[in-house]
C-alpha cells in the first residue's frame, strides 16, 4: 500500500498519495480556479507541463508557483486564489 | 569542486526521449555525462511517471537503459542564463550552480501550440497535450464530458486514453477535411511508423467514440469554467456541445529559447544542424523536437547520434543516418497532413485575450506592427511564460516574428544571479 | 504637395515625443521621425522614475521643474501610462549617509520640494522588508513612476493631437546645417529648425556633441504587490553614480504599478554591447540582496541592458547646437531622460517660440560646451 500524505489547501486539510502532483490534488480537491489573472479572471492548468504558468498558485507562502511541477509535500500549505 | 560549479565533459539539457538516448549513447564513451532536467521525473512529456503500467513498452525500456548508464541526473534543475560558451547558470529549488561543460546536448523538446478563440481563457480549457498529460498523472476524469478538438493523430491517442480513464469522450474534432485525411491516410504505409495511425482510427471507432472532420472549435462557453463549446464546419453550420472539459490540439512547436541565447541559428522555427547534430555554434549539439517536430522515434534517433557524435563515436552515429531520414520523411508528410485551416487564424474577436500572462486582447494587438511594438506597448509576451505562448499565437495570428530571446530562459531566483561566478573555474 | 515644418524632430525617445507636445502646442508645425517605433532605445530600457536629484543646483532647478509638470499631468495620463506617485526614499546604510540625509532635507526643502527624514523605526515601517540594519532615510514624497514607452506614445499623441506629424521606421542619415535631414532613402525634408533628440544616436548626426552611451542593466520581477512600496535607492549611490570612469551598481528598485519589481542599477563606461556583463549583474543583485534580503526569494522574469546619453558634467544638452542655430540639441540627460523630458519639451518651446522660460536655461546650454573640454573623464 502506498504511502499517503497530508498538505493543506485553502486552509482545508487534503490526504493524497505520495507523488501526487499538486495540480492533480487540488483538481480532486475541487479546485477549479487555480489564480485570478491580472484582470481577475479565472484560470487553471492549460499545458499541463510547465510553460503556461496558469496553473499558479501560492506554496507555504511562495508566490507563482507551477503546481503541475510540483509534488505533493507532508504539511504544505497550499493557497490559490479564491 | 565547491558546491556552486560542477563541470562535466558532456551537458546534456533535457531528459525526454532525446535527452535519454543522447545519454546512453554519450555513456558508451570515457566522458564524463550529465543530463538536466526541469521536472521532478524523467521521461519527457511523452514518459512522464515511468511507471510501469502507463510507459509503453519503449519508454520503459529507455528508462531502463538511461538507469543502467552512467550519465549523472540532476532533475528539478532549469537552465537560467548561459554566462558564457561553455558555461551555463542551473537553478534547482535549493540552490544555483555554475555547470561547465564541453559540449553541450539540447534536447529541450516542443511544446504545443495554443490558437486563441473567444472563452480559450477559462478554466477547463487545456491544450490536447496538457490534458493527456495531467490525465497520465491522475486529473479527476471519471464521468466527466470531453471534448478534444484540434488535429493531428494527438486527438485520437487523448481521446482513447481519457475515455480508457473514465471520461465520457463526446466528440473528436479534426479540423481537417475527410478528402485530406484520406490522402494523408493514403501515403501514409510507404512511411513506416504509420501503423500507429490505422491503429488509433481503428481504437477509437471501437472505443465509440465520434471521430468527425471538418470541424473546428470556435468558441468557449462559461463564466467561471467551461460549459460548452461551439464547433464549426466549412458549410458554416455550427454544433453546440456541453461539456466539462475541452482538450485541444492545433500541432507542437519547439522550444527554441535555449538555443537563441547560445546563438545557434534558426531557420523556419527550427534549430539547424549538421548531420552530426551539431548547431551553428561550436560545442553546442541538438536533438529531437527542437530540430523539427517529429516525435519519440526522430528524438530517440537524433538522441543517439548526438550522443556519439559528441563523445567521437563516428561510426555508431552513421549507422542511425538512414534510420533518421525515414522519420524526416515522416515528419514532412504528418505536417503537410494536418496543417491548419486559414480559418483558424479569424476566430478571435476583439476582446479575445491572446496574451494569457498579461491578458493582453487582440484589440490591443491591432494598433501594434510587430512583436516588439506589442511587447513596448501592451506587455505581450512580458509575463512568466516569457512569451512562449503568445509568441507562437501571434506568429500564427499576425505573421509577427519573434528573434531573440531575452534571459533568464525560465524565471529565475534574484538569489541566483548573485551565486553565479564569472571566472572559469 | 509640399509641406513646411516649422520644426523636425530627430528622435521619438521621451523627449523628442515631449518637445513634439510643447512645439506643437505652441503653434508649430512639427515632424517628428524615428528610425524605429516610438520610445524603443533608451525610453524602452529605461525605469521610469520621475525623481528629483541634487547632484547640483542645476540639476535640481530642472528636476523639480520636470516633476512638477508631471504632477499637473498626471490627471490627464491614460491608465497604461502607469503613473503612480509612491515618492523616492533614499536609503542610508551608515552614518556617513544619515548625515547625508540631514543635509539633503534642506536642500530639497529649500527648492520648494516636500522632503521628510524618516528615522530607522518609520523606515521599516514603510518598507518591511527592508534589511534591519538600515538606519534611516529620506523620503521625498512627491516622486513617481511611471511606464516610459507608453508616457512616450501619450505624448506623440498629444502632439499629434496639434497637428504634429510623426513617422517612425524612418532612418535619418545626416542632418544638414541649413535645416534640413536626409533620409535612408536619401530624400530629404526642411525645416526652419532641426532638433536632435536622438539620445545616443545625437553625436552620429551633429558634431561636437559629447555624449557617449552610459550601460546599465535591469532586472524585472514576476509580480508581488506590496513588497516594494516606494522607489528607493541606497545614497551609497551619490559614492558610485558620480564616479564617470568606473564601473559601479547602486541598489535602486522600483515598484510597478502591476505588482512587478524592477532591480536596478548599473553603470558601465565603454561597453557599447547589447550582452549582459554577469559580473556586474551578479553585484547589482548582490546589492539589492544585501538591502532587501527576501528579495533574493523573488522570480526574475527579465533580465536586460540599455544606454544613457551621458554628458561629462552630467546635465543635458538643450538648445541650439554649435554647429548652426538651425540645428538644436535635446539629448544627454543620461539616467533623467525620462523625468526631465517634460521640463526639456517646455524649455526647448520657450526658446524658439520667444516665452520666458520659468528656470534659467543657461546651465543646460550646448554652447557650455567647446570642443576642448568634451573629453569624458
Amino acid at each position: 500500500m502506498s504511502k499517503h500524505l497530508t498538505l493543506s489547501v485553502n486552509g482545508r486539510s487534503l490526504t493524497v498519495p505520495e507523488g501526487t502532483v499538486l495540480a492533480v490534488a487540488l483538481a480532486e480537491a475541487g479546485v477549479t480556479q487555480f489564480r485570478r489573472s491580472v484582470k481577475g479572471q479565472a484560470r487553471g492548468p492549460l499545458c499541463g507541463m510547465g510553460i503556461c504558468f496558469e496553473c499558479s498558485v501560492t506554496i507555504d507562502g511562495k508566490l507563482h508557483q507551477r503546481s503541475c511541477q510540483t509534488l505533493c509535500q507532508e504539511g504544505m500549505e497550499v493557497t490559490t486564489d479564491e | 569542486m565547491s558546491d556552486t560549479t560542477k563541470h562535466f565533459d558532456i551537458v546534456i539539457v533535457g531528459a525526454g526521449p532525446a535527452g535519454m538516448a543522447a545519454a546512453v549513447a554519450a555513456s558508451q564513451s570515457h566522458r564524463s555525462v550529465a543530463v538536466i532536467e526541469s521536472n521532478p521525473w524523467t521521461g519527457g512529456q511523452l514518459w512522464r511517471r515511468p511507471d510501469a503500467a502507463a510507459t509503453p513498452r519503449a519508454g520503459r525500456h529507455w528508462h531502463a537503459r538511461f538507469k543502467a548508464c552512467k550519465a549523472h541526473l540532476i532533475t528539478e534543475a532549469s537552465v537560467g542564463d548561459s554566462i558564457a560558451p561553455g558555461h551555463l547558470l542551473v537553478e534547482t529549488p535549493a540552490s544555483a550552480f555554475n555547470l561547465f561543460y564541453d559540449r553541450l546536448i539540447m534536447a529541450v523538446g516542443a511544446r504545443e501550440q495554443f490558437m486563441p478563440f473567444p472563452g480559450w481563457t477559462l478554466p477547463n480549457v487545456f491544450g490536447a497535450g496538457g490534458l493527456q498529460l495531467l490525465a497520465k498523472s491522475g486529473w479527476p476524469l471519471q464521468g466527466k464530458r470531453v471534448v478534444v478538438a484540434g488535429s493531428g493523430p494527438l486527438l485520437l491517442a487523448v481521446g482513447a486514453q481519457l475515455r480508457k480513464r473514465g471520461a465520457r469522450v463526446l466528440c473528436i474534432a479534426e479540423q481537417t477535411s475527410l478528402k485530406h485525411l484520406v490522402r494523408f491516410g493514403l501515403t501514409l504505409p510507404r512511411l513506416g511508423p504509420s501503423k500507429l495511425w490505422q491503429a488509433l482510427v481503428c481504437q477509437s471507432q471501437l472505443l465509440g467514440v465520434p471521430y468527425r472532420t471538418g470541424y473546428w472549435p470556435i468558441q468557449a462557453h462559461g463564466t467561471d469554467r467551461l460549459e460548452g463549446v461551439t464547433l464549426r464546419r466549412a458549410n458554416g453550420a455550427t454544433w453546440n456541445v456541453t461539456c466539462d472539459m475541452l482538450g485541444c490540439a492545433f500541432g507542437m512547436v519547439p522550444n527554441l529559447e535555449l538555443a537563441r541565447l547560445l546563438g545557434c541559428d534558426i531557420e523556419q522555427g527550427t534549430v539547424r544542424v549538421d548531420t552530426w547534430q551539431k548547431t551553428s555554434v561550436n560545442q553546442v549539439y541538438c536533438a529531437g523536437e527542437p530540430t523539427g517536430v517529429g516525435g519519440m522515434d526522430r528524438a530517440l534517433i537524433e538522441g543517439q547520434i548526438a550522443g556519439y557524435a559528441v563523445t567521437d563515436q563516428p561510426d555508431k552515429a552513421r549507422a542511425l543516418f538512414g534510420p533518421r531520414q525515414k522519420t524526416h520523411d515522416f515528419t514532412r508528410v504528418l505536417n503537410q497532413g494536418f496543417a491548419l485551416r486559414d480559418e483558424l487564424r479569424t476566430l478571435t474577436t476583439p476582446d479575445t485575450i491572446v496574451c494569457r500572462c498579461e491578458d493582453v486582447t487582440a484589440a490591443q494587438l491591432a494598433c501594434c506592427d510587430d512583436f516588439r511594438t506589442a511587447r513596448l506597448y501592451t506587455r505581450c509576451g512580458m509575463g512568466p511564460c516569457q512569451g512562449r505562448n503568445c509568441s507562437t499565437a501571434t506568429h500564427t495570428l499576425y505573421g509577427w516574428e519573434t528573434e531573440f530571446s531575452r534571459p533568464p530562459v525560465t524565471p529565475i531566483r534574484v538569489r541566483s544571479l548573485v551565486d553565479l561566478s564569472v571566472e572559469k573555474e | 504637395m509640399s509641406t513646411t515644418y516649422d520644426v523636425i524632430i530627430v528622435g521619438a525617445g521621451i523627449v523628442g515625443c515631449a518637445c513634439a507636445h510643447q512645439c506643437s502646442q505652441a503653434g508649430l508645425k512639427v515632424l517628428i521621425l524615428d528610425q524605429g517605433p516610438v520610445g524603443g532605445q533608451s525610453t524602452g530600457a529605461g525605469m521610469g522614475h520621475i525623481v528629483t536629484m541634487d547632484d547640483s543646483p542645476d540639476q535640481l532647478a530642472l528636476t523639480h521643474y520636470a516633476r512638477r509638470l508631471w504632477l499637473e499631468l498626471a490627471e490627464d495620463l491614460p491608465a497604461h501610462v502607469e503613473f503612480q506617485r509612491c515618492g523616492t526614499l533614499w536609503v542610508a546604510a551608515d552614518a556617513e549617509e544619515l548625515d547625508a540625509v540631514k543635509r539633503k532635507v534642506s536642500v530639497y526643502q529649500s527648492a520648494g520640494s516636500k522632503a521628510q527624514v524618516l528615522d530607522a523605526r518609520t523606515l521599516h515601517e514603510e518598507e518591511p522588508h527592508l534589511n534591519p540594519a538600515m538606519l534611516g532615510g529620506l523620503l521625498i514624497p512627491e516622486d513617481a513612476v511611471l511606464y516610459p514607452p507608453n508616457a512616450a506614445r501619450y505624448l506623440v499623441d498629444r502632439a499629434r493631437s496639434f497637428g504634429a506629424e510623426l513617422r517612425t521606421g524612418v532612418a535619418v542619415r545626416q542632418i544638414g546645417d541649413k535645416g534640413s535631414v536626409t533620409l535612408g532613402d536619401g530624400s530629404s525634408v526642411e525645416a526652419g529648425l532641426i532638433l536632435n533628440a536622438a539620445g545616443c544616436g545625437a553625436p552620429a548626426l551633429t558634431p561636437h556633441v559629447p555624449v557617449r552611451p552610459r550601460k546599465g542593466h535591469l532586472v524585472v520581477t514576476h509580480r508581488y504587490p506590496g513588497f516594494v512600496r516606494h522607489q528607493m535607492i541606497e545614497l551609497g549611490y551619490l559614492k558610485s553614480a558620480h564616479s564617470v570612469s568606473s564601473d559601479s551598481v547602486a541598489f535602486n528598485v522600483q515598484p510597478r504599478a502591476t505588482g512587478q519589481i524592477l532591480i536596478g542599477s548599473s553603470r558601465q563606461y565603454g561597453d557599447d554591447s547589447q550582452t549582459i556583463h554577469h559580473g556586474l549583474l551578479s553585484r547589482m543583485m548582490a546589492q539589492a540582496c544585501h538591502y532587501m534580503p527576501e528579495i533574493g526569494a523573488l522570480s526574475v522574469t527579465r533580465t536586460w541592458v540599455g544606454f544613457r546619453p551621458a554628458t561629462p558634467d552630467k546635465r543635458p544638452l538643450i538648445g541650439p547646437s554649435l554647429v548652426s542655430d538651425k540645428v538644436w540639441l535635446a539629448t544627454g540627460h543620461e539616467g533623467l531622460g525620462i523625468a526631465t523630458s517634460l521640463a526639456t519639451g517646455r524649455l526647448v518651446a520657450d526658446m524658439i517660440v520667444g516665452r520666458t522660460p520659468e528656470i534659467p536655461i543657461a546651465p543646460y546650454s550646448p554652447a557650455r560646451v567647446t570642443q576642448e573640454n568634451v573629453v569624458h573623464e
